[in-house]
């Protein structure tokens, strides 16, 4: 869903492991869907992870546990912190889908992977790259207090871990910063560059 | 001192956008089933056609049944995503084949085997394991579904130029050593994030005496060491692959495309951000023991132990073994095996069939394995049939499945039950990948057959 991005403070979602695959953020037995329905999408993220066969919770996984498990809204739960590689493996945009329908703004991790980064930014979820030891500092933070909060500013490019006070910049290239503030998308761009693109054409 | 990457992408830059991506212009766009009904979806809320609809090709590949594809397709919601597909293609004027088409098949498999993807084409489909088509010498990279949307709307995706990476392999791959070994090493070495932001070329003369099945293979393999493509640069195993193909250039056409295609390799100096050789003598038959491809080990080899494994690493390492009810230090021959798969873009092709039927001729399938044999096309079907495999493969208790993804990642009926364990050729061993609680060791079809004859995790090459 389109939605303009300043700044978000909010507390966060711990999801320490890494390499999560784009298969854990959605099966693919939920990809049969004909239409953009993020709500749907949403009560099926992580659907292996947060439920058993039976489709009960499963107690340990960090979306089931008390103090993780309201749902996102204005300045609660917004940010998703997750392990280094968040996103490898099918190009699957559910998972972005998935993300955004359950009400997460932001995902902040090491790295990620770039077909479901770019996913991520279509759909109006924040990936933000921090280095390693801001992100196992930031972990340690909210093991201790699950209120700990994280202020993402946009306009400046800056993270902040408000409980240690440690801020770090992250990239976001002009372009896409002036889409995410004022919620265009890319095919809002490319509809208006048509004439570049017939002169391109011509030109082969 | 350019590239081959540079030489491709450069040559498709319709504008650049200061301080943010460039506007590539798409020479293909291939669709399937599953990304592809909420772009025209998008398409139909802008109220906007496709901008060059002949440039577009589509076919139903995850969602088909391989049994009785001439009848209709018992899961209602999968009928539904089949019978979208359909009515997309025909309200947008689309080139289109069809469940039972005898051009259809995996998109990945067809692409090239129709003559669709040629040397120095920029390929996009809304699925990973396009980097596929990076085998004919073309930039070919899996999008998401704005992005399918974003090419249907304008022929054009904006993209942030990738680096650029070359991974050579020198010598002579031993026996028993297949691409898809030499790409479950790599992944092995370079963990399955080494290679994301880059574009790969592969090179060196290991890779140079693949078969364009062989190369095929490896491609596919790219997007799993995390690099959006990978590529081979054309040469004459190219041209006699695609000569002759329906979609590839004929006659004086023919001709001036190999001259062109002649041209694209990477300059001598080229340089590129990353460079990384390895020795095909060190390469042996390979088997994953864990939850991602990167996480394998030699068929004679063991799971490793949790000491070498870095320490930041460890929860992830033992989540998964946990998973796959395995414990440092087994071994990975013996293990028990219920199911063996051959099949996907990765593994699907004539080649494939070959090397199991190799192992399988003059043996019979173990007493405790379900084996699913499926072809990756219907052209695929049609060669294993011309070349006597079917009845090889039936005399040693196998039979032959009709094409699709199909157990790759069980969006059909073709799902491994909770808790057993299946020898996969296929390109990802995630949690639930081949259905809910399933466990999946990736090997080469050689590593599968030799699995499927013996019951449990077998290094091929004593059957060889």
């Amino acid at each position: 869903m389109k939605q303009k991005f300043n700044i978000i403070e909010s507390t966060c979602v711990p999801l320490k492991v890494e390499n999560v695959d784009t298969d854990q953020i959605i099966p693919a037995r939920f990809l049969k869907a004909t239409t953009k329905d993020e709500k749907y999408f949403g009560d099926m993220l992580f659907r292996d992870w947060r439920f058993d066969a039976e489709d009960k919770p499963k107690p340990d996984f960090v979306l089931n546990r008390p103090e993780f498990s309201a749902f996102p809204a204005e300045g609660v739960h917004q940010i998703l912190v997750a392990g280094k590689n968040f996103g490898n493996g099918s190009s699957r945009e559910h998972a972005a889908w998935a993300l955004a329908g359950y009400g997460f703004r932001v995902v902040i991790s090491s790295f990620f992977a770039d077909i479901h980064k770019n996913n991520e930014l279509n759909n109006f979820v924040l990936p933000v790259v921090v280095p390693e030891d801001f992100l196992q500092e930031l972990f340690d933070t909210i093991e201790a207090d699950s209120e700990a909060r994280v202020r993402v500013d946009v306009p400046s490019q800056r993270v902040t871990n408000l409980t240690t006070g440690r801020q770090e910049s992250f990239e976001l290239n002009a372009y896409k910063k002036y889409c995410l503030m004022n919620a265009l998308d890319d095919i809002d761009y490319l509809l208006e560059n048509q004439d570049k693109i017939i002169a391109y054409e011509n030109k082969r | 001192m350019n590239t081959l990457f540079d030489k491709i992408w450069d040559s498709h830059i319709v504008d650049r956008i200061e301080d943010g991506p460039q506007q590539i212009y798409i020479d293909r766009l291939y669709c399937h089933e599953v990304t592809s009904p909420q772009a025209f979806e998008g398409l139909r809320a802008r109220g906007i056609k496709c901008f060059r609809p002949e440039r577009i090709f589509c076919m139903p590949d995850h969602n088909t049944p391989t049994h009785d594809q001439d009848k209709p397709v018992q899961d209602p919601v999968s009928r539904k995503q089949l019978e979208t597909l359909d009515a997309n293609v025909r309200e947008f004027g689309l080139t289109y084949f069809g469940m039972m088409d005898p051009r259809n098949g995996i998109i990945h498999v067809v692409g090239p085997e129709q003559g669709l993807s040629l040397p120095g084409m920029t390929i996009v489909c809304g699925d990973s394991h396009t980097s596929t088509h990076g085998a004919v010498g073309a930039i070919a990279f899996g999008i998401g579904t704005s992005e399918v949307e974003m090419v249907m709307a304008s022929q054009c995706i904006l993209q942030s130029k990738p680096k650029s990476m070359r991974i050579k392999v020198e010598g002579k791959l031993g026996k028993g050593v297949t691409a898809k070994d030499l790409a479950l090493y790599i992944m092995k070495q370079i963990s399955t994030s080494g290679a994301t932001g880059y574009f790969v070329e592969y090179a060196g003369s290991a890779v140079r005496s693949l078969t364009m099945e062989g190369r095929l293979t490896l491609c596919n393999l790219s997007i799993e060491m995390g690099a959006r493509g990978g590529f081979v640069a054309p040469d004459e195993t190219t041209f006699a692959y695609l000569k002759g193909r329906p979609y590839s250039p004929k006659g004086d056409d023919w001709d001036k495309a190999v001259e062109y295609w002649k041209s694209l390799r990477s300059d001598d100096d080229a340089v590129f951000d990353k460079e990384i050789v390895f020795d095909a003598a060190d390469i042996k038959p390979m088997i994953t023991y864990g939850t991602n491809p990167g996480m394998g080990v030699e068929v004679s080899g063991r799971v490793p132990a949790l000491e070498s494994i870095p320490e930041q690493g460890r929860e992830s390492f033992c989540k998964s073994l946990d998973y796959m009810d395995f414990h440092p230090g087994d071994a990975m021959i013996g293990k028990k095996v219920d199911y063996v798969f051959l099949g996907a873009c990765t593994n699907g092709r004539i080649e494939d069939f070959r090397a199991f039927a190799s192992i399988a001729a003059g043996r019979h399938k173990a007493e405790n394995v379900v084996a699913w044999l499926v072809p990756g096309s219907w052209a695929v079907m049609e060669q294993i049939k011309d070349e006597g495999l079917d009845k090889v493969l039936e005399a040693a208790g196998f039979e032959i499945r009709q094409p699709g993804c199909s157990a790759c990642l069980a969006m059909n009926d073709d799902k491994v039950p909770a808790g057993k364990y299946c020898v996969s050729t296929s390109n990802r061993n995630f949690e639930g990948r081949q259905g809910q609680g399933a466990r999946t060791l990736l090997a080469s079809p050689l590593t599968a057959a030799a699995a499927a004859v013996t019951g449990c995790v077998t290094d091929p090459r004593d059957l060889l």
